[in-house]
């Protein structure tokens, strides 16, 4: 019924475009079902609360659904750019699916706001920005406080997928510089009913820290079978898994679980001098009036970032060209790599040539569990 | 490997193997009465292990309007024939099997559900939601094509899949659920710890499997559904109507299916989509047992299981890889070994 949706959505867009030439398109694609439904549906949600208008001009957002499929976010981007010829395309969840999509847009010279931490070369990629923080600036925050606390082993488990590599590569990324050494790399898929065998080996190495490298309530299974064997350790998660599901599957057992996370996950909390701290808190706001308290997520603060870079980069590109032209496309690739100090939920982007994030060390804080809550750490 | 960790990895992979069982026992039994291959047989374990989860939470689980809207189809179907076959009699009954049970049991459950009974009440409530639903698809899906060839009925199966995942994600939403745990008590045996709720995992599906036995093996239907799955045109020879073993084996396989969504939801985090695999395991299950024999299927089941937690202490990145491929050589060892199962599906 979605997909039916969608497809009238699309004609009567496609209708309109052809009256109103002045207009942005912004094409989007995301999994709102399949395998990563938990983290597209927040993306998607998020549009809703999109303004319809950006740096004065009228936007309009096209929404695909791709199942959280590689090929079909593809597919549907491609159909975007050449059918509905948008100005810039935005998606997906996932890292094979945000990569097929940085294909279809280098190709196609289209730009490419990444909802999704991929790591690639601007060089390579020149149309794409990745919107999220990378995830080796936010496991940076847990190295550093495994540092603090002396942490000389780490015992790694994660999903047996995209996620859990980059997890993995960011978790030894920092090894050496902060003195600790990876000596598990155990790995579970989403849907698996037990972890017995790959927390006994974690037991078996016996270290003095875990990282899960899991996302939403997929992070629960692993550190409740450890909790159940008996493991003394912290246990760090991620950003993927700061939401208020994984504290309701995990209950008791998560108390005092560790992860980095963007600041809009607890703006009241933070200090009243953050940068982020009155956008985060606006956007929160909305989000939980629209979708219900508690809902707030890091996922719906990416679609918001993307469309507020958008809506910096756009004035500029506005005087070299018309909206819906190949040389407007190229302009707004160029105004993104000029946007400075723009405050998101997430943190102060600054993206430039050489690096299509464009974020640094104020777009992650520590959260940990406490009384049934993601509290920030002090 | 220590013999403790040896212990661990045996408890937990008989655990899992007892739930694949189980299923492996009604895929076997559903194919053998209507050759059908049910993949959506691990969607029961979904709706079950997620309504009990939202009951628990004083929810109420979208699984009632999948209850009462397919139903009202069946019953649609249903009177469409008696009225074409001018069969008036019938109505009453379509109208209080498909229409009266489908409302009153939802009824029930919504009246229930912001009353937060016992555990034990909950999980009657489920069975009352889920089990119903076992002959509802198979009214609406497979009797109006019993006689089409395996593949055709496949392919139904992969359609029902679908549509019922997308039931599911839209009644459930994506994020995972888990139920409280029956009971938290704990065991020592020697050096293993074994939790109550894994002993009733086993121990359960061992009393199922004998009160399955003993149905096929002392009751007039249990017979009857034997004879239609060694023999469909000899079984209708001798009057036993195959719409009636059809439905009685979808009634067993949802039985299944939600008992053991009921036994795994306090143990792991089950998502809209994660019945699908547990589904599919217990199908290589009865693939290794050479998908002909009850007891075969069970030991093959409790290996799967087995293999899966020593795989996932060795090599977890590969394990689902590994599990899977075991099918492979044995499918080539069926199909070099048994010539007349072709005949048969002609």
């Amino acid at each position: 019924m979605n997909r039916k949706l969608t497809l009238a959505l699309c004609a009567a867009t496609a209708l309109s475009a052809t009256a109103a030439n002045a207009d942005i398109t912004v094409g989007v694609t995301l999994g709102a079902t399949g395998p990563g439904a938990s983290l597209g549906i927040h993306y998607k949600n998020a549009f809703q609360l999109m303004p319809k208008t950006l740096g004065g001009q009228a936007v309009k957002y096209i929404i695909l659904e791709d199942g959280s499929d590689a090929t079909n976010a593809g597919k549907n981007a491609r159909k975007l750019i050449t059918e509905d010829q948008v100005d810039v395309v935005m998606g997906s969840n996932g890292v094979p699916s945000s990569l097929q999509i940085a294909q279809v847009a280098t190709e196609t010279q289209t730009p490419f706001l990444c909802l999704t931490p991929i790591a690639v070369k601007p060089d390579v990629y020149k149309w794409t920005f990745s919107v999220p923080q990378p995830t080796e600036l936010m496991m940076g925050a847990v190295a550093e406080h495994m540092k603090a606390n002396g942490v000389k082993t780490v015992g790694f488990i994660g999903f047996s997928d995209g996620w859990g590599d980059l997890m993995y590569k960011a978790t030894e990324f920092h090894a050496a510089s902060h003195g600790y050494k990876v000596v598990t790399n155990e790995r579970y898929a989403r849907a698996d009913t037990s972890v017995t065998g790959q927390v006994l080996k974690i037991m078996a190495a016996n270290p003095d820290a875990v990282v899960v490298g899991g996302s939403g309530t997929g992070g629960a299974l692993p550190h409740l079978a450890l909790v159940e064997r008996g493991y003394k350790g912290r246990i760090y998660h991620n950003h993927g898994t700061v939401n208020a599901e994984f504290i309701r599957v995990g209950g008791k057992n998560v108390e005092g679980a560790v992860a980095p996370t963007g600041p809009l996950i607890v703006p009241e909390e933070l200090p009243a001098n953050a940068p982020t701290k009155a956008v985060s808190l606006d956007f929160t706001k909305r989000y939980e009036a629209a979708f219900g308290a508690g809902s707030r997520n890091a996922f719906a603060g990416y679609t918001n970032d993307a469309v507020m870079l958008l809506g910096a980069a756009i004035p500029e590109a506005m005087k070299q060209a018309q909206p819906g032209t190949p040389a407007f496309r190229a302009a707004l690739r160029d105004a993104l790599e000029n946007v400075k100090n723009m405050v998101g939920t997430h943190g102060v982007y600054s993206p430039t040539a050489a690096n299509h994030n464009g974020l640094d060390d104020r777009a992650r804080v520590l959260v940990r569990v406490e009384g049934g809550t993601w509290r920030l750490m002090k | 490997m220590t013999g403790d960790i040896f212990l661990w990895l045996t408890q937990d992979g008989v655990t899992n193997g007892a739930i694949y069982a189980l299923l492996a026992l009604a895929l076997l039994l559903v194919f053998a009465v209507t050759r059908v291959i049910f993949v959506p047989q691990g969607e029961f374990i979904t709706f079950a292990a997620l309504s009990l989860a939202l009951l628990e939470a004083g929810r109420t689980p979208g699984t009632l309007y999948i209850l009462v809207f397919g139903g009202l189809a069946a019953a649609a179907i249903e009177t469409f024939e008696a009225l074409r076959g001018r069969a008036w009699r019938r109505l009453p009954r379509v109208a209080a099997l498909y229409i009266a049970l489908p409302v009153a049991v939802a009824l029930l459950v919504a009246w229930a559900a912001p009353r937060k009974f016992d555990q034990w009440v909950q999980v009657l409530l489920v069975l009352a939601m889920v089990v119903p639903l076992g002959p509802i698809v198979y009214r609406i899906a497979y009797q109006p094509l019993a006689n089409a060839s395996v593949l055709v009925l496949f392919i139904v199966s992969m359609a029902v899949h679908y549509v019922l995942t997308g039931l599911s994600l839209v009644f459930f939403g994506g994020e995972g659920l888990r139920s409280r745990p029956f009971s938290d008590a704990k065991f020592r045996l020697g050096v293993v710890e074994v939790s109550a709720q894994s002993l009733l995992v086993v121990g359960a599906s061992v009393v199922l499997i004998i009160a399955l036995w003993l149905l096929f093996e002392h009751t007039l239907y249990g017979k009857a559904l034997r004879a239609t799955a060694m023999n469909r045109v000899g079984a209708r020879l001798v009057g036993i109507p195959t719409v009636l073993t059809g439905h009685l084996s979808f009634l067993l396989a949802s039985f299944i299916g939600a008992f053991s969504g009921i036994l795994i939801a306090p143990i792991t985090t089950l998502y809209y989509d994660t019945g699908f695999l547990i589904g599919l395991k217990g199908f290589v299950g009865a693939i290794l047992g050479g998908m002909g024999s009850y007891p075969l299927a069970a030991v093959g089941s409790v290996a799967v299981g087995l293999l899966e937690s020593f795989s996932s202490f060795w090599a977890s990145a590969f394990k689902e890889v590994i599990v899977f491929t075991m099918i492979i050589p044995v499918l080539a060892w069926l199909s070099l070994r048994s010539r007349h199962l072709e005949e048969e599906e002609e």
